[in-house]
């Protein structure tokens, strides 16, 4: 196909057209003081200069060299396979198809993507995918006021603060309520959400209960409680949750979780700075005409052949328009055929194998710094694979830690003033003892 | 196109058949052959009240999505249960076992301001 740009004359033939003089015109309603303002661009330079130039810059990122920072992606092992697989020209240069029914392997990469989602939340379906964690949250609680025709939205003070920021800009536009629910953060609490106050936020006006497991501070929540709470109100209960740790707690199935939303990084997809990540949401069947975002299904052509569609798409917003059930969301193709992948390599058995040592190692990492003296668990009651430790002079320990090459975690007093003193640590299978004892001796050096 | 005369109609291809103050009301044949194939009905629970030519649920078939505007204003008394599994009954028989819901009518007035079979035949020609 040719490509042929627009020339001066074609531009003074439109703009004649709608009757203005200029294409600065069109922008005249933007106030002067938030337009872009001139770019100061340095003179050019020759290819060798600019590569010398931008490893210069590049010279300037400080790559730690140990790392217990989480707070909502976590460095996992991403096996080779799943780079060969997504680098594939195949789907590395294709775009969510708009004839997608052409496209059938990546319709199939979908479907395969979708199975391995509901299989892992034990839900009944789960959609193409999300931009993130927090976008796929925010969807969930919208999906949630539609299904009950409601205009509140209470959500555990547990669940991620940057999720919570997403869901109450998701939240402003359509002028839905957001109701935060206390957690236990008190000395000696169980830092996880009470299932009384969760009642207590719950009236007859409450579309759903948003709640995190593990939950912000590495803590279990009793989600069984807080669902028959969201239940008992009318509402619905959503289960926002790590992936790698469905394989070895109970699947948001299992205890009435009626939507899930995840951030689906930790499978197979580096941490990089905040993203490309992707959104995960599973729902029950009956649900499935409120979910946003695009859905595959399988199907039989007219000689019995297996094959795969765009399903459901009267909810979407080529067809439905501003009545879509989203018009704020895409999937995120790449990302989720990264976690397709990257399940399908490691499978049921090596899912579970990450999270035990994930678990495993958080439990070496609390062990060693209480033993040592430094540190001590900041909450009672079980934890999955972060922990927060109350360590004295947390704030100033941390940067110097950080001039060492060692990032301490997370510091929660970033967004909750009450847990001043505290870091909050995360392990997952990549987490070494040589790391946690260089931690426990960085923490001694820094006393 | 002939449609039966003992029912009125809205501009928005909906029908009513009138018994006292109740109706009963669903999409004519002329709006189901214009959606094509329809897969899904989102009905109004019961108790829901209706305002006259405001939307009261949604109708899909395989090509569209249509918003259902309420041809009468009213309580909803009864909705078609047997459209949750077999929506192509506004299909097959859009006047009879097509049927959406019956309403309790708050203005039975409302009714004059639809529209007889013939002036709806005339309507959508």
């Amino acid at each position: 196909m040719t490509y042929s740009p627009h020339t001066d004359a074609d531009h003074a033939a439109m703009l004649e057209a709608i009757g203005i003089g200029s294409i600065e015109d069109l922008f005249a309603d933007i106030p002067p003081a938030v337009r872009a303002s001139a770019w100061e661009v340095p003179p050019p330079l020759v290819e060798q200069d600019v590569r010398a130039e931008l490893s210069r810059l590049a010279g300037r990122n400080r790559i730690p060299e140990v790392s217990f920072l989480g707070a909502g992606v976590y460095r996992h092992l991403v096996p080779a396979v799943v780079s060969e697989v997504i680098g594939r020209p195949e789907f590395a240069t294709s775009y969510t198809p708009y004839q997608p029914e052409v496209s059938q392997g990546t319709l199939q990469s979908i479907y395969e993507f979708q199975s391995l989602i509901t299989e892992l939340t034990g839900m009944d379906v789960a959609t193409a995918s999300h931009y993130d964690g927090a976008t796929a949250t925010a969807e969930a609680a919208l999906m949630a006021c539609r299904l009950t025709r409601r205009n509140r939205v209470a959500v555990s003070a547990g669940v991620s603060p940057d999720t919570r920021r997403v869901l109450a800009t998701y939240c402003s536009g359509p002028g839905i309520e957001v109701v935060k629910v206390p957690i236990d953060i008190g000395e000696g609490g169980t830092g996880t959400t009470d299932p009384g106050a969760a009642a207590d936020a719950l009236g007859d006006d409450v579309a759903c209960l948003v709640a995190a497991q593990p939950n912000f501070y590495g803590q279990l929540e009793p989600m069984r409680e807080l669902a028959d709470a969201a239940h008992a109100a009318g509402a619905q209960l959503v289960a926002v949750v790590e992936p790698t740790s469905l394989a070895v707690l109970e699947p948001p199935g299992g205890y009435g979780a009626d939507i899930v939303a995840a951030e689906g990084q930790p499978l197979g997809i580096p941490a990089s700075f905040g993203g490309p990540y992707v959104g995960l949401m599973a729902a029950r069947m009956a649900s499935v005409r409120q979910m946003p975002g695009r859905l595959v299904g399988a199907t039989r052509d007219t000689e019995g052949r297996r094959g795969y569609v765009l399903t459901l798409q009267a909810r979407e917003q080529h067809i439905r328009r501003e009545k879509a059930a989203s018009n704020i969301c895409t999937n995120q193709a790449l990302m989720a055929l990264a976690a397709a992948a990257y399940l399908c390599a490691v499978g049921p058995t090596g899912l579970r194998e990450v999270a035990e040592r994930s678990v495993a190692q958080a439990r070496s990492l609390a062990g060693a710094l209480e033993s040592a003296g430094l540190a001590e668990r900041r909450f009672d009651g079980p934890y999955f694979a972060e922990v927060t430790m109350r360590v004295p002079d947390a704030a100033r320990r941390h940067a110097s830690l950080a001039e060492r090459g060692i990032v301490a975690g997370y510091l929660p007093e970033r967004d909750e003033p009450q847990l001043a003193g505290t870091i909050l640590l995360a392990a997952t299978e990549l987490t070494t003892d040589d790391e946690i004892e260089r931690l426990v001796a960085g923490l001694k050096a820094t006393a | 196109m002939v449609y039966p005369g003992d029912l009125v109609y809205s501009r928005e291809h909906e029908w009513v058949r009138t018994d006292g103050t109740r109706a009963t009301i669903g999409i004519t044949s002329f709006a189901a052959d214009e959606l094509g194939d329809i897969v899904f009905v989102e009905m109004p629970e019961v108790g829901t009240r209706l305002t006259q030519f405001a939307t009261f649920g949604v109708v899909e078939s395989v090509k569209a999505v249509s918003d259902l505007y309420a041809p009468i204003s009213g309580e909803v008394v009864e909705i078609n249960e047997a459209l949750r599994d077999t929506p192509e009954l506004l299909n097959s028989d859009p006047f009879g076992e097509g049927w959406i819901a019956r309403v309790e009518m708050s203005d039975r007035a409302e009714v004059d301001a639809l529209l007889s079979a013939d002036a709806y035949a005339e309507a959508t020609t």
